[in-house]
């Protein structure tokens, strides 16, 4: 009944879709203000209806109802509540319902806060907006629905994966949607801009907010996400350059290089083309990867079952958005002139120099990750190895790390390069000073990790600088960028670290057997079994001690859970500020209680995700820009002008 | 020349470079860690690179897995039912490794008989295989069907 | 000119990648093969259900068998268990279940429910012989002949689609093979 309800839903949500698409657009074409006035509505009322298709399905996973094919393939009697709920977006059929749900508020979002545009604009900006949601919910509805029935109804369902069992996972996806989705909104901007021709500074500076909001999420999607791979796929990885995970970083990179570039097109009159092009491939790369991780055409380890009709639909929608949009940026970029000068000494270009270099690590590792299929097509079987990606991305983050400072420290319009490099040489110095305190202090450094600890400390301390130095009060954008700035060093030193200085040791243990890693005492305490809500498990006990003094003891676990095949292997991790102590089981030996056990020391793995957290927070920070919110108040005051000269 | 244009030539020149240099790093890059793919049946006709990482994959055989005693060393046999290899693994085989079931490994042949795997990869849930053990099963199928007609 | 053409050039490199991508998706094959067909059974040895006894794969050899791999856990199998009872009462083949990795508690309950159409059960307890038999989740079909050769398997629900499709010429077959050797 409920489930019926939800399809229904579905089938009204489509419905609205393609009205939202169709008649803003329409009224813009016919020049008919009260069409184009239908978008908002139809926004608020699209939202309203996906949202409560949302809410039937969570409803469905909480009173158990097993006739429901998606809801007895992912849950089970014993599941605890709390994963009832969030099983709903485990798999794929509820995970595309919750893209669409995102989607939808997105689209809510845009038609709330978008006093500042004038109504033709928000008609197209909607309109595009709609044409999104409809493929998305048409794919939901033909592809991927999750009110299928099974009759006779099971009475137990066949449980959820142990692997989504798990805190990081309930909040990983939704917030990369949130990214994933609020691409489309740059995205639909450009579109909504080349269908009429024209863009200016206000629709950028209006569309740069809602990047930067898109791209923070994105950010903190991909930490938790790199989080949760750490400790709980248990093996102790934190990014595998795996074609899934590339998926979510692609669009991240191009995201990058958009929103510097937005900063140089919203105060002038240049790289309007090239804003355009990118908001274009950002969104692009967003559904590129929906469609790797959906149609199993890669090999991942990551990828849901594989299924071609989806692949196919996924297909047809990039196809249909992103070679809509090119082809429309062929025929139109042309009208959309760049007149201002740019000086070659100046912030402009080394913000350009800046989406370069993101772009070229896009293509880069877009072509890493789609090179086994061109060889597939040729009847080859390849696969490009990891130190690909890691080798290559630490090329191109070499010249990124040379222009941040730079591009930070020089001056909009016009400057010196000359004055520039002189007021950050002495930094230069005092980097690779702490590069050699760094080096002795840990035991000497490879070529990889001395590079990437000295940008760190270039970074560091030249943000620092440039916030000592700020003339007058700081406003909201440059706190912003300087502490993202600031996270990027972070990122990068824990990085470099965690990379070139962790210790790993496979090992067989012998029950009450000590060993020493890297100065740490580890004493094997056994495995015993005990039961847990809806698992079984073996919990090893291993006792770490530094110098003869006990630190702590670690539980990790080799879960059974008895609806799955698959065992589990839950870590048990000792974080700290400097370095992660972390254990897991591999199997049992003998019958002797023997133990694969593994042990992993990661020196500073938790500042490469802190930096990440600071990245985010300079992007969330940069939205209380005055600026902007000043500017923003003359545009809506001279579109209220217009309509009511209009009325 | 006038200097707008000058700086245009500086400009157009600096990103030339900088896709030079990116193209041929990327190349080097590219063709030291692009990685085969053989199955069992290609490995067994020699046809695999020497001295070079490559991807093995197929199902683990049956009661073929072995563990030497009193260290983490185990060997099994990769099989594609038309040819197997034998495996040599050091360290923690992934949950999901089981006998009869679809495995990748990666590692060099150390001689014409033995494959020393570096790294094991296991199917990540029971509606999943990986598509490239999946892809030299489906290989060796014609074959393994003909053997089956002489034997009839 | 020139600026229309370099515009151009983002569709293009586009138009080339929704061609790599298509191209992919329809040689890229994850359809599992059956590489136990034409092969004779594994060799098992367990208790029975109901019977109290103990089989092994000899046990069945002299008539052709159907293998139903079901558990009480397993939702897939209560959806094509209706199927499995008019195989079992069409009288065309003997039918066995393999009881996978279940208490069999639970899985007496669940027949009790559902009905018995098995001519016998086979308790797997430790899922060896479902593991011996490269069983990825249950249901799962094998059609044996009466020299215990495993002549077809459908991974997955019985359909009465694959059921006429599929499972029944090959019944037939081995019916007429087993009347005239």
């Amino acid at each position: 009944m409920l489930a019926s309800i939800g399809q229904f839903l579905l089938i009204l949500s489509l419905t609205t879709a393609v009205v939202l698409m169709l008649l803003p657009m329409i009224g813009y074409y016919k020049n008919n203000d009260s069409l184009m006035r239908t978008g908002r509505p139809l926004a608020y009322l699209l939202f309203v209806l996906v949202f409560s298709t949302f809410a039937i399905l969570v409803s469905l996973f909480v009173l158990q109802d097993f006739s429901v094919t998606y809801v007895w393939q992912h849950s089970s009697l014993a599941l605890p509540l709390r994963y009832r709920i969030t099983a709903t977006w485990g798999a794929h059929e509820g995970s595309v319902l919750m893209w669409i749900t995102v989607q939808a508020l997105w689209i809510a979002a845009v038609a709330r806060y978008s006093r500042s545009l004038s109504l033709s604009q928000i008609s197209r900006v909607l309109s595009v907006l709609g044409i999104i949601a409809t493929g998305f919910i048409a794919f939901v509805l033909f592809a991927s629905n999750p009110f299928e029935i099974t009759n006779p109804a099971p009475l137990d369902g066949r449980d959820l994966n142990p692997l989504l069992q798990d805190f990081g996972m309930i909040i990983h996806p939704p917030l990369l949607y949130f990214g994933y989705v609020g691409m489309s909104v740059a995205f639909s901007l450009a579109v909504a801009a080349l269908i009429g021709g024209q863009i200016d500074e206000k629709w950028i500076r209006w569309s740069r907010r809602w990047t930067n909001l898109a791209w923070a999420f994105l950010t903190i999607g991909i930490i938790l996400g790199s989080w949760w791979a750490y400790y709980e796929l248990g093996w102790g990885g934190w990014w595998f350059w795996d074609p899934v995970e590339n998926a979510s970083f692609l669009p991240w990179l191009a995201g990058t290089a958009l929103i510097h570039v937005q900063a140089v097109s919203e105060r002038k009159n240049a790289f309007r083309g090239w804003t355009v092009l990118l908001a274009i491939i950002a969104f692009s790369l967003c559904v590129l990867g929906t469609f790797l991780v959906r149609s199993g055409s890669i090999t991942s380890v990551h990828s849901f079952a594989a299924d071609p009709f989806r692949g196919i639909f996924i297909l047809v929608l990039l196809a249909i958005y992103a070679g809509g949009a090119l082809t429309l940026y062929a025929l139109r970029v042309n009208q959309l002139k760049s007149k201002d000068a740019i000086n070659l000494e100046s912030k402009e270009t080394m913000l350009l120099g800046n989406s370069l270099v993101f772009i070229t690590a896009t293509f880069t590792i877009l072509l890493g990750t789609l090179f086994p299929m061109i060889f597939e097509a040729m009847g080859k079987k390849i696969s490009v190895g990891s130190p690909y990606f890691g080798l290559m991305f630490f090329l191109i983050m070499i010249p990124m790390a040379v222009l941040l400072p730079l591009g930070a420290q020089m001056k909009w319009h016009k400057d010196k390069m000359s004055s520039a490099v002189k007021a950050l040489l002495p930094h230069f110095f005092i980097a690779g000073l702490l590069t050699v305190l760094a080096y002795f202090a840990f035991d000497g450094l490879n070529l990889r990790a001395t590079a990437g600890v000295f940008g760190g400390f270039w970074i560091a301390s030249t943000s620092i600088m440039q916030i000592i130095k700020f003339p007058g009060k700081p406003n909201a954008g440059f706190i912003g960028m300087s502490v993202a700035h600031l996270g990027v060093a972070v990122f990068l030193f824990g990085m470099s670290m965690t990379e070139h200085k962790d210790v790993e040791k496979d090992l067989l243990l012998k029950p009450g057997q000590t060993t020493q890693v890297a100065g740490y005492d580890f004493t094997f305490n056994g495995v015993t079994s005990i039961q847990i809500e809806n698992y079984r498990a073996q919990q090893g006990s291993i006792l770490v001690s530094q110098d003869g003094q006990p630190l702590v003891e670690l539980h990790p676990q080799k879960r059974h859970y008895p609806k799955q095949q698959q065992p589990m292997t839950e870590a048990d991790i000792y974080p700290g500020f400097t370095k992660d102590i972390y254990v897991s089981l591999g199997e049992q030996i003998n019958d002797k209680g023997d133990w694969a056990v593994r042990i992993y020391i990661k020196p500073f793995i938790r500042w490469m995700w802190f930096g990440g957290l600071m990245m985010m927070a300079g992007a969330l920070i940069a939205l209380f820009n005055k600026r902007n919110k000043r500017l923003e108040q003359q545009q809506v005051d001279q579109v209220m002008k217009e309509r009511l000269k209009l009325s | 020349m006038t200097p707008t244009r000058k700086k245009r030539l500086m400009m157009v020149l600096m990103v030339a470079v900088g896709v030079g240099i990116a193209t041929g790093i990327f190349l080097t890059a590219f063709k030291d860690n692009m990685m085969y793919f053989k199955s069992p049946s290609e490995v067994s006709q020699q046809n695999y690179p020497v001295n070079r990482s490559f991807r093995l994959g197929g199902m683990v055989k049956e009661s073929s897995m072995r563990r030497i005693p009193d260290s983490l060393k185990v060997q099994f046999e990769v099989t594609d039912f038309a040819a197997s290899v034998l495996v040599e693994y050091e360290g923690i085989l992934p949950d999901l490794f089981r006998e009869g079931q679809g495995v990748v490994t990666i590692g060099k042949m150390q001689n014409d008989q033995l494959f020393v795997a570096e790294e094991v990869l296991a199917k990540h849930d029971e509606n999943y295989m990986p598509p490239e053990a999946a892809a030299a099963l489906e290989a060796a199928k014609p074959k393994y069907k003909n053997t089956n007609k002489e034997s009839n | 000119m020139k600026k229309v053409f370099i515009a151009l050039v983002p569709l293009s490199v586009f138009i080339g990648l929704i061609v790599l991508l298509y191209v992919n998706l329809n040689n890229h094959s994850e359809v599992l093969p059956s590489p136990l067909i034409g092969k004779k059974i594994p060799q098992f040895e367990h208790p029975t259900l109901y019977s109290n006894q103990v089989l092994n794969q000899d046990d069945f050899i002299g008539q052709p068998w159907m293998l139903n791999v079901f558990g009480s856990w397993c939702p897939s199998c209560q959806f094509e268990h209706p199927l499995v009872t008019a195989l079992a009462n069409s009288g065309k083949i003997k039918v066995v279940g393999l009881n996978w990795k279940d208490e069999p508690e639970d899985a007496i309950k669940w027949l009790k429910r559902w009905g018995n159409p098995y001519h016998e059960i086979l308790v797997d307890y430790q899922g060896d012989t479902a593991i011996n038999l490269g069983v990825y989740g249950a249901p799962e079909t094998f059609l044996i002949d009466a020299q215990g050769t495993i002549v077809y398997k459908i991974a997955g629900v019985l359909t009465e689609k694959n059921i006429q499709q599929e499972l029944m010429p090959l019944i037939e077959q081995m019916n007429q093979g087993a009347t005239n050797p």
